[in-house]
């Protein structure tokens, strides 16, 4: 048996793997690891589909230390990142988190980010750990100008995320965490809390995630990250807690229709074709970077995506070609789309991928056909997200 | 679940066992374990030709897609249907319950031993 569509990524001399700061703690756990942007992050400790169930039903526990963290602060921190970034962050408040990206020139997206405003003058903008130093080194360019700094925090900030529908019962209960009102933090904000007995260390407590469900996501120094890791797995483990790994984490951002940067989203993508048209804000006034190129929009007839869904349990996966009709003898060049990421829905039951296709094959009903390995699976085009947790 | 250490084993991670002319075949539990949770299994159908290093069947996990190599060459006697239904098996019991394939062979190529196996997966 061999790996013909694995995600196991080239082997890369041991000096340039980076060990999370709670790499002993997945260790004890059974944790199998997999490289993540030079990482070697958890990629399930046993079951990814318990852990995937565990989030829908309960909580999971997410190691993603791996991911940039780099604070903008000063003055003009607000209008540099409305210059830089795609959204109006200058219009959050203290507290309020944004979703936004970061565009080239040519109006393709850099990177997808969270950005945390923590004060008047400062920013956390959270970037995916394979674009840390790119994102890093163009908010630095791009911010030149204004009265603002730029540091790249990445190396000194752990990120533990607890995600699933007890996260706020557990969380409230660790007795050396402490939030003000935990209960009122709302989705997308984010509130200074405290960790440990004499609630000496400092952590930004973030009601946000990657799973569709509600969650906090706990940014905390490298050197207490095991503390606190432990103290919510002590806390959390009647309720049915249990760490999990990048795995189910994608199954999971799958089944939101969240995007995931280098499946959906890249250099070679519009955000309006991402379906993303909504994060970058062309009513905001005066220039930022990429918006002459987003203003002008993709050019006519650029793929767009979508989602799919088909029947049986053989999952379209990421590169597998979209067809417009059933006929075996479609070549490669007949295609009209290609899937970005799929999967057997562990929550549904039945196969979904994300797919850009032809703008004339995206309509909600479309019927298509997912070349899986030189079979046609039938599938339908559906309105994103596949799943949608119960609102509170 | 047959004695791991007995069994013969190819280095693209399946196991065979040897009857007198029949070859039982699964794949190993580091194979299973790197997959992932297996939740859909295609095997080869019964009487279907097995040519050593032809694709019989796939096994798939919600992450990625494993190939099932034919071991020997001969004739397929038996698919195991119950990991069909529940491919969970080949997880939970990779040497046992999830076996995958029987195959009547006319041709045993040298296979690697238990200490070779795990040689090669370093564990």
């Amino acid at each position: 048996m061999t790996d013909s569509n694995s995600t196991e990524p080239t082997d890369l001399p041991y000096s340039a793997e980076r060990l999370s700061p709670l790499h002993a703690v997945h260790v004890a756990a059974g944790a199998s690891f997999t490289d993540f942007a030079g990482w070697q992050m958890p990629v399930s400790y046993g079951s990814d589909l318990a852990e995937h169930h565990a989030v829908r039903t309960a909580a999971g526990l997410f190691d993603l230390s791996h991911m940039g963290e780099i604070y903008v602060v000063g003055p003009e921190a607000a209008a540099a990142l409305d210059y830089a970034l795609a959204g109006k962050i200058s219009a959050t408040a203290d507290g309020q988190a944004k979703y936004s990206l970061l565009l080239s020139r040519e109006g393709g997206i850099v990177d997808d980010l969270v950005v945390y405003r923590t004060g008047d003058d400062r920013f956390l903008v959270v970037a995916n750990a394979s674009n840390r130093m790119e994102v890093a080194q163009e908010l630095l360019e791009r911010t030149s100008l204004f009265d603002c700094e730029v540091f790249d925090e990445s190396d000194d900030i752990a990120l533990i995320a607890i995600q699933g529908p007890k996260s706020f019962e557990i969380l409230s209960q660790v007795p050396t965490v402490e939030v003000d009102d935990l209960e009122n933090l709302g989705y997308y904000r984010s509130r200074a809390g405290t960790f440990g007995e004499r609630g000496e260390h400092r952590m930004l407590v973030a009601r946000t995630g990657y799973t569709g469900e509600d969650g906090f996501e706990l940014y905390v120094a490298p050197d207490v990250a095991a503390q606190l890791w432990e103290a919510l797995i002590e806390t959390g483990g009647g309720s049915g807690l249990i760490p999990a790994g990048l795995a189910s984490r994608d199954t999971l951002r799958l089944e939101a229709g969240m995007p995931l940067y280098g499946h959906e989203l890249g250099l070679d993508t519009f955000p309006v074709q991402a379906g993303l048209g909504r994060v970058v804000n062309l009513k905001k006034e005066g220039e930022f970077v990429g918006r002459t190129a987003v203003e002008a929009g993709p050019p006519e007839g650029a793929r767009v995506l979508v989602g799919l869904k088909a029947d049986g349990r053989r999952a379209g996966r990421a590169d597998y070609l979209v067809f417009a009709t059933a006929d075996k003898s479609a070549t490669a060049d007949d295609a009209v789309g290609t899937i970005t990421s799929g999967a057997l829905s562990p929550t549904l039951g039945f196969p979904i991928a994300m797919a850009y296709v032809a703008p004339e094959h995206a309509a909600e009903g479309t019927p298509l056909f997912l070349d899986v390995r030189g079979t046609r699976i039938p599938a339908s085009v559906v309105t994103l997200p596949f799943y949608k947790r119960e609102s509170r | 679940m047959a004695d791991k250490t007995e069994l013969q084993y190819t280095a693209e991670h399946e196991w065979v066992l040897v009857e007198g002319s029949t070859a039982t075949v699964g794949i190993t539990a580091y194979a299973a374990d790197k997959l992932g949770d297996v939740v859909f299994v295609d095997l080869p159908d019964v009487g279907s030709d097995a040519a050593i290093g032809a694709v019989v069947g796939e096994i798939e996990s919600t992450k990625s897609v494993g190939e099932l190599f034919a071991p020997v060459n001969g004739t397929v006697l038996e698919s195991n249907e119950a990991v069909v239904d529940s491919p969970e098996l080949v997880n939970s019991d990779p040497f046992g319950e999830g076996w995958l394939i029987k195959v009547e062979f006319t041709e045993l190529p040298a296979l690697l031993s238990y200490d070779e196996y795990t040689a090669l997966v370093g564990e």
